[in-house]
């Protein structure tokens, strides 16, 4: 089962004949990914790697039908107008790699997506894995063992991290998905957390955070009262100073509410098992599926 | 990008907003003239710095005469001035706004913001103005009014009178305004502290602070023109040209890291370890040579870095890939600080295999606490060797790239 995509899930790549593009379009075939069609202004007729590359989102949907999923790499200035057009073309799923889209061009294509009954992913985020069945983004596949981890995450390699501590231990992982590291996100950790606790096969949950904003405050607040799965967090940053922007764009401590202390001790009050180090966040899990039973 | 008060005082100026009459001056001579030219007998001499708290840093300053503003103008001019906010380097005056002083009969707050949970323009009115909002916010709640709005709408008129009515001041116009300019100039903060009424009867904006988002400002010309690389320390402005994160953090281990959320993790990891992180360095996704280097040349031009730590999680780019551009960098950089490096991911082993087998004393940790830990410990070792407290031959010992 697993959440957002599987097997099945039909992919396209918009920016497929950039260099990120061809590159992960490449890599996400080879792990069995539906990669059905590229999309690239100007460029309709040639392939990638075999794949199809059209001038539009409305041609795929014209040659293909139903098309479920895109992942966009456009550069940030023209990543608003791509959004719309997947959202034109019927697609549900958007997930956006792009880094450094202006934040009013979110909020619009946030409230576009939601009025066309689509769903965006990101942007600045690593994508999404569900293990042995679809990758759509960036994240290295051979980090990935099939198994009962949910993860959700505001960072890339943290989540490579996070993924490979899990896998090295002898777990495993549903569905990996990066919900980016901008001040606004397509997709939500509660939305996530909520598929996650809906799953099956998801038994255990980690989320990991970081410092700014109150996503992590927000998270708790629906953990305590809508999660009854076991959840591992670890939230980076506890040594950043205040008005200074860490990387992320969302990643700046404004007020008190972003800060570190604050989001773990919302977190612990809702029962959440906070890894204080990254070098904690596999055991923990290790240590709360055997608390389950369910190793 | 944060903008200079007088940076800001141009757009509130630009958009209707009334700001008190001044100039911004390089010298103590052209801020006497301005004095002279706004003329009356009571002035505000403020210096330009990017951080707040600059009145109890004794950064703004009141005088009654020109002659007294060019005394103050000089005394600020090439100053450094430390606030809470621009650490114990404090930043450097190299403008100062002359204003034409008010007779203030109340301060108050206003500000617009977007609110990240709710995705929504926010705009926060307080009757108390002239201190932290966060401060008021936690003694007196019920001097502070939030009103939100959709970021297509813009604001509607009725909750801009709601905040007039609240704050007992016309100032209807001057919210609808300053939303106004928020939106256009796609503004991440957008805030007047303290808004005053003055003996007269006035309003003035006496105080502003915006930052701009810096993703959007491939389309405000306008404001790129603002941007000032002296404003950031060397180090910031270096690393923005070559598509680096950096921050600057003021402990002794270097960090270099691919990644902005490992690279704070990383950071965390070293307090954890007892020490402190020189800086935050997030040098990409990929890790290249060229970006290694950039990224060993800024890091180490920090002057109280004892040792490095890398940290790499080789995802897509290989350990291997990662570990001949380090040696190739120390190399050729001649590196003399010891160097910790703990990499992790696709083909580990072989990468490990090529630090082990470069000839040169570069660490390697299996996990992120053990570096952390190792590069704390090479820090303090080196600062000892610094100090000239050990014998020159201990020096191999240590890990020192030479």
């Amino acid at each position: 089962m697993a959440i957002l995509v599987d097997k099945n899930t039909t992919v396209i790549i918009q920016g497929i004949t950039g260099k990120n593009g061809a590159f992960h379009a490449k890599i996400s075939k080879e792990y069995g990914t539906k990669i059905i069609a590229g999309v690239t202004p100007g460029k309709g007729g040639q392939t990638v790697d075999g794949i199809p590359v059209f001038d539009s989102c409305e041609d795929v949907v014209k040659e293909f039908g139903k098309v479920d999923a895109t992942c966009i790499f456009v550069p940030a200035r023209f990543a608003f107008d791509s959004i719309v057009e997947a959202c034109d073309a019927g697609i549900k799923l958007i997930v956006v790699i792009t880094e450094g889209i202006p934040t009013q061009d979110l909020l619009k294509a946030k409230e576009y997506a939601k009025l066309k009954g689509s769903r965006i992913i990101g942007p600045n985020c690593p994508g999404i894995v569900t293990v042995q069945e679809c990758r759509i983004g960036i994240m290295p596949p051979q980090i990935f063992r099939r198994g009962f981890v949910g993860v959700v995450s505001r960072s890339g390699t943290l989540t490579y991290e996070a993924v490979h501590q899990i896998s090295q231990l002898g777990l495993g992982q549903t569905t990996c998905v990066g919900i980016g590291g901008d001040p606004i996100v397509g997709t939500t950790f509660i939305e996530i957390l909520d598929m996650f606790e809906k799953d099956e096969q998801t038994k255990v949950i980690v989320l990991i955070g970081e410092i700014g904003g109150t996503a992590e405050q927000e998270s708790a607040e629906f953990i305590k009262m809508h999660v009854s799965k076991p959840v591992v967090a670890y939230v980076a940053g506890r040594t950043a100073p205040p008005g200074k922007r860490m990387g992320h764009a969302g990643a700046i401590i404004t007020g008190s509410a972003g800060r570190w202390e604050e989001k773990v001790s919302a977190l612990r009050s809702a029962g959440v098992i906070v890894a204080e180090s990254t070098s904690e966040i596999g055991l923990k899990v290790k240590q709360v599926a055997q608390e389950r039973g369910l190793i | 990008m944060n903008l200079h008060e007088y940076q800001a005082k141009i757009l509130l100026r630009e958009y209707g907003i009334p700001v008190p009459e001044g100039v911004v001056v390089v010298s103590a001579e052209k801020a006497k003239k301005v004095a002279m030219r706004i003329g009356g007998n009571l002035f505000a001499v403020k210096a330009q710095i990017l951080a707040g708290g600059r009145g109890k840093a004794g950064a703004i300053k009141i005088a009654h005469s020109p002659q007294e503003v060019y005394e103050i103008a000089k005394s600020l001019l090439k100053k450094k001035i430390v606030t809470y906010q621009t650490g114990p380097e404090g930043l450097k005056v190299r403008k100062i706004l002359v204003e034409q002083g008010q007779k203030i009969k109340k301060e108050y707050y206003l500000a617009v913001l977007l609110d990240r949970s709710k995705e929504k323009i926010c705009v926060i009115a307080s009757r108390q103005g002239g201190v932290e909002i966060e401060e008021v916010a936690r003694t007196h709640p019920e001097e502070i009014v939030t009103e939100y709005s959709e970021i297509f709408l813009g604001f509607p008129d009725y909750k801009a009178r709601k905040i007039e009515r609240f704050l007992g001041v016309p100032c209807s116009d001057i919210v609808k305004k300053l939303v106004n300019l928020f939106i256009d100039k796609e503004l991440s903060l957008c805030e007047i502290n303290p808004l005053v009424q003055t003996e007269d009867g006035k309003v003035y904006a006496l105080d502003a602070k915006m930052i701009v988002d810096d993703n959007s400002i491939f389309r405000h010309p306008e404001l790129e023109r603002f941007y000032d690389p002296r404003d950031e320390s060397p180090q910031e402005a270096k690393a923005k040209k070559v598509g680096i994160s950096y921050v600057y953090i003021g402990g002794s281990v270097g960090c270099l890291v691919n990644g902005a959320g490992l690279a704070m993790a990383t950071m965390d990891e070293i307090l954890l370890a007892g020490g402190k992180p020189a800086n935050f360095l997030d040098v990409g996704g990929g890790a290249s040579l060229e970006q290694v280097k950039s990224a060993f040349s800024i890091l180490l031009s920090d002057k109280n870095v004892r040792s490095v730590f890398v940290n790499i999680f080789g995802g897509i780019m290989r350990c291997d890939t990662v570990a001949n551009a380090l040696v190739q960098a120390a190399k050729e950089m001649n590196i003399k600080v010891p160097i910790v490096v703990r990499l992790e991911g696709t083909n580990v082993e072989l990468g490990r295999k090529i630090l082990e087998e470069s000839g040169l004393n570069i660490l390697t940790a299996k996990s992120i606490r053990e570096g952390a830990e190792l590069a704390v410990r090479k820090a303090g070792e080196y600062e000892e060797i610094k100090k000239g407290r050990r014998k020159k031959e201990d020096k191999e010992k240590i890990g020192e790239v030479v």
